[in-house]
């Protein structure tokens, strides 16, 4: 995955230091595996975090599946080649068998890390309204806050490794129910070598009463994330799941590849949103986060809803497509993403919606924002099935460009087998207009500045659908991430 | 305030602006009329810094300093408005949103802190009655969906949030109705001071009706023909151009 180019302009290190100010590294006593993938790392793995024999057999069965299967070349993507024995897949920053009991067995280092990227991971200084935090770095979750009020209402909020330990039978029960290990190439490898995510389960007529959230980073260097989140929302439940991650400016390309299962039983409700901001790479295209990632939900429940909601402004290459399975007879899934491309990034980022049960719905509100010599493709998928009378889909398409150099591409495909459907798809290409920003600095308002205010509001839509301190967050991401786009 | 000497401006290669010599002091009303494609947009467009412009000859001193050297965003925070004949739409960025950033960005390069949400409500609300605007249009994306006459609207509650020392009307009155025209005219007389000026661009007399001139010029093929007092206005709506061009035309054989 190492690109060899030796210039090491350190000015240009600077100026991208202050647009990307998640790149610092940390300096902490990480226990690395040496590279490489093959049967034995995997048994190291499921080892060291003390799993059971049934977990292993089904992370060789993934392994053995993955070694007959090629990297998938359909996507409006160029990705170089990828040395995956050249990978390290395991890395723990923690280093202490059975993990820190309390704040004070966790190296501070690592606890300065989560406040640099303003993640306090002790509870007193949450965020106003409350916001309970896993924090995962490299392979381990470091800590879990507020796993106390919320067991006091029965909700199972853990990292992965923990919940296979003290929750076995509900993980076995779900974990790979909604995206198999045969699912794609990407999975099948996560599914072999998943180290760390999240795991929540919401009991039958519980809202949650805070925001729960994960932040992954990436830390060690030569290293690989294989994060596996899994979501369970019981009958009559309700939960918002918020997930941010960041890693440090290198010069070699990192790989996460992700699944996230959600299962939405009947008239429960879960929102999944994320912010995305892995090191983009520098401005010529050196370095960068790989993203490859699997986020599915089944809506197995009746009047069950699941919303994504997406802003995508880091990694280097994207390729993700949170989905909704509609099973369940009224189950509504929602699709809003924001996706922004500058200099070299690539994305090729959607949805898809399965309409299975009857009288189901599904919104995608997409915007795409391309910059630089980016490439930014939206692909999207509507399948009705025979039997889903009823079915609606609304689809809407936008995509920005900024500047000549860059692409914009839209790729939706409809698959509809019933009659009754209803699906409707609108798509818009625009370019900021030179009218809208000179009217902007006429009032006084420089030219960044009015990059983001406009782009700012044709994400509006999307941006309004966030968590508040998340909306806020994004939106300055939004114009930070398109600095000096304009000349 | 202003002295434009000898300005040539060109766009896409092609000289629009020949010379145009203009002084405007404070607390001064200018009217520049003129025919269809006579530079008078090209001007409004040359003073506030529209990109697509190159001055090619001449200066501009505004206030003492070089105008031409500031960037648009400086030219502004330095007291110049431009009410746009066409204002343009920003889908998504409110009108409080977009307003709040113009006026902390002046406040900023005037070193003053931001202004506080409740002074900046309380100001809102003061400049909003002047053009009549109700209370949900600060909720609105700026401009779009607006009516002709909101536009305009809009504009002056801009020029009059923002203060500024010199505005330039570019043709303000087009698409309005006679209703609308009041309340925007209306709108600029209370916003005037002793200290301030105002340049209005206009086709016709009507808008000079409600915003009497000090002085009038004509601007023909990039160059001002003619500067009188406002009775030349009222000639022109009387006689129109074409004996002023005669004039000027045969002065310079």
């Amino acid at each position: 995955m190492k690109r060899n180019d030796n210039t090491d302009n350190s000015l240009v290190r600077e100026i991208s230091n202050e647009k990307y100010k998640y790149g610092f590294t940390t300096d902490v006593h990480t226990e690395i595996m040496d590279r490489g993938l093959n049967e034995d790392v995997i048994r190291m793995i499921s080892a060291k975090k003390g799993e059971p024999e049934w977990l292993l057999d089904f992370r060789l069965k993934a392994y053995n599946y993955w070694l007959t299967l090629e990297m998938p070349k359909w996507a409006h993507l160029d990705i170089p080649e990828i040395d995956y024995q050249n990978i390290s897949y395991y890395a723990d920053p923690t280093v202490k068998k059975d993990g820190p009991k309390s704040l004070d067995e966790i190296d501070p280092q690592l606890m300065n890390t989560f406040d640099k990227l303003g993640i306090p991971l002790e509870e007193r200084l949450a965020l106003s309204g409350g916001v309970a935090v896993d924090a995962v770095m490299d392979s381990v979750s470091v800590k879990t806050t507020f796993k106390q009020t919320l067991a006091e209402k029965g909700i199972i909020f853990c990292s992965i490794s923990e919940a296979v330990r003290e929750h076995p039978d509900l993980v076995k029960q779900y974990l790979g129910s909604v995206v198999n290990y045969r699912d794609n190439f990407y999975a099948a490898l996560n599914s072999a070598v998943f180290s760390d995510g999240s795991f929540v389960y919401i009991p039958k007529g519980v809202r949650c009463p805070m925001e729960l959230s994960t932040y992954f980073r990436i830390n060690a260097a030569g290293t690989g994330q294989f994060e596996r989140t899994l979501i369970v929302a019981d009958d009559d439940s309700y939960v918002s799941y918020l997930e941010g991650c960041t890693a440090p400016m290198r010069d070699e390309n990192q790989l996460h590849a992700a699944i996230v299962e959600i299962v939405v039983l009947d008239r429960a409700e879960v929102k999944y949103s994320t912010v995305q901001n892995w090191y983009p790479g520098d401005e010529n295209g050196r370095g960068g986060v790989y993203n490859f990632v699997t986020k599915r939900g089944h809506l197995r429940g009746v009047n069950s809803k699941l919303s994504w909601t997406q802003v995508e402004t880091g990694s280097a290459i994207t390729w993700k497509y949170p989905s909704c399975v509609l099973s369940g007879d009224g189950s509504q899934g929602e699709f809003y993403s924001v996706a922004l491309t500058n200099n070299y990034q690539q994305a090729d980022t959607g949805t898809k919606m399965i309409h299975i049960g009857k009288n189901t719905s599904s919104t995608i509100i997409s915007k795409g924002i391309s910059a630089g010599h980016s490439q930014n493709s939206y692909r999207g998928l509507v399948r009705v099935a025979k039997n889903a009378d009823g079915a609606r889909n609304y689809s809407q398409c936008d995509s920005l460009l900024l500047g000549s150099k860059c692409g914009a591409h839209t790729f939706p495909y409809m698959d509809i087998h019933n009659e009754t459907a209803i699906v409707e798809h609108e798509a818009t290409t625009s370019k900021i207009s030179e009218d809208q920003l000179f009217y902007c600095n006429q009032r006084g308002i420089p030219m960044e500045e009015a990059i983001g205010l406009i782009v700012n509001g044709y994400a509006k839509e999307v941006l309004n659908k966030l968590p508040m301190e998340f909306a806020v967050e994004a939106q300055r991401l939004l114009a930070v991430s398109l600095e000096n786009t304009i000349g | 305030m202003l002295k434009i000497d000898n300005l040539h401006a060109s766009i896409n290669g092609k000289e629009i602006l020949k010379g145009i010599n203009l002084q405007v002091n404070p607390g001064e009303v200018h009217a520049i009329m003129g025919p269809n494609g006579s530079g008078k947009s090209t001007m409004s467009n040359v003073l506030v810094g529209h990109p697509a412009y190159t001055v090619t000859e001449g200066s501009v001193i505004y206030k003492g300093k070089n105008l031409l050297d500031m960037p648009v965003e400086q030219r502004s925070h330095e007291g110049l408005f431009l009410s746009f004949q066409y204002p343009v739409e920003i889908p998504g960025v409110s009108m409080t949103n977009f307003m709040r950033t113009a006026i902390n960005e002046k406040r900023k390069y005037l070193e003053l802190p931001p202004l506080s949400p409740s002074d900046f409500l309380k100001l809102i609300k003061s400049k909003r009655d002047l053009v009549k605007l109700d209370s949900k249009f600060m909720n609105r994306s700026v401009n779009e969906g607006f009516s002709g006459g909101e536009k305009k609207r809009n504009e002056i509650f801009q020029m009059a949030m923002l203060e500024p020392s010199l505005s330039i009307l570019d043709e303000t009155d087009s698409g309005l109705d006679i209703d609308a025209l009041r309340i925007v005219a209306e709108g600029v007389n209370k916003l005037k001071t002793p200290e301030t000026s105002v340049i209005v661009i206009t086709h016709y007399q009507r808008l000079l009706d409600y915003i009497k001139p000090d002085i009038v010029h004509v601007l023909y093929q990039g160059r001002i023909i003619k500067t009188a007092g406002p009775e030349l206005a009222l000639e022109l709506e009387e006689r129109g151009y074409d004996w002023l061009i005669k004039e000027f035309e045969d002065s310079q054989k």
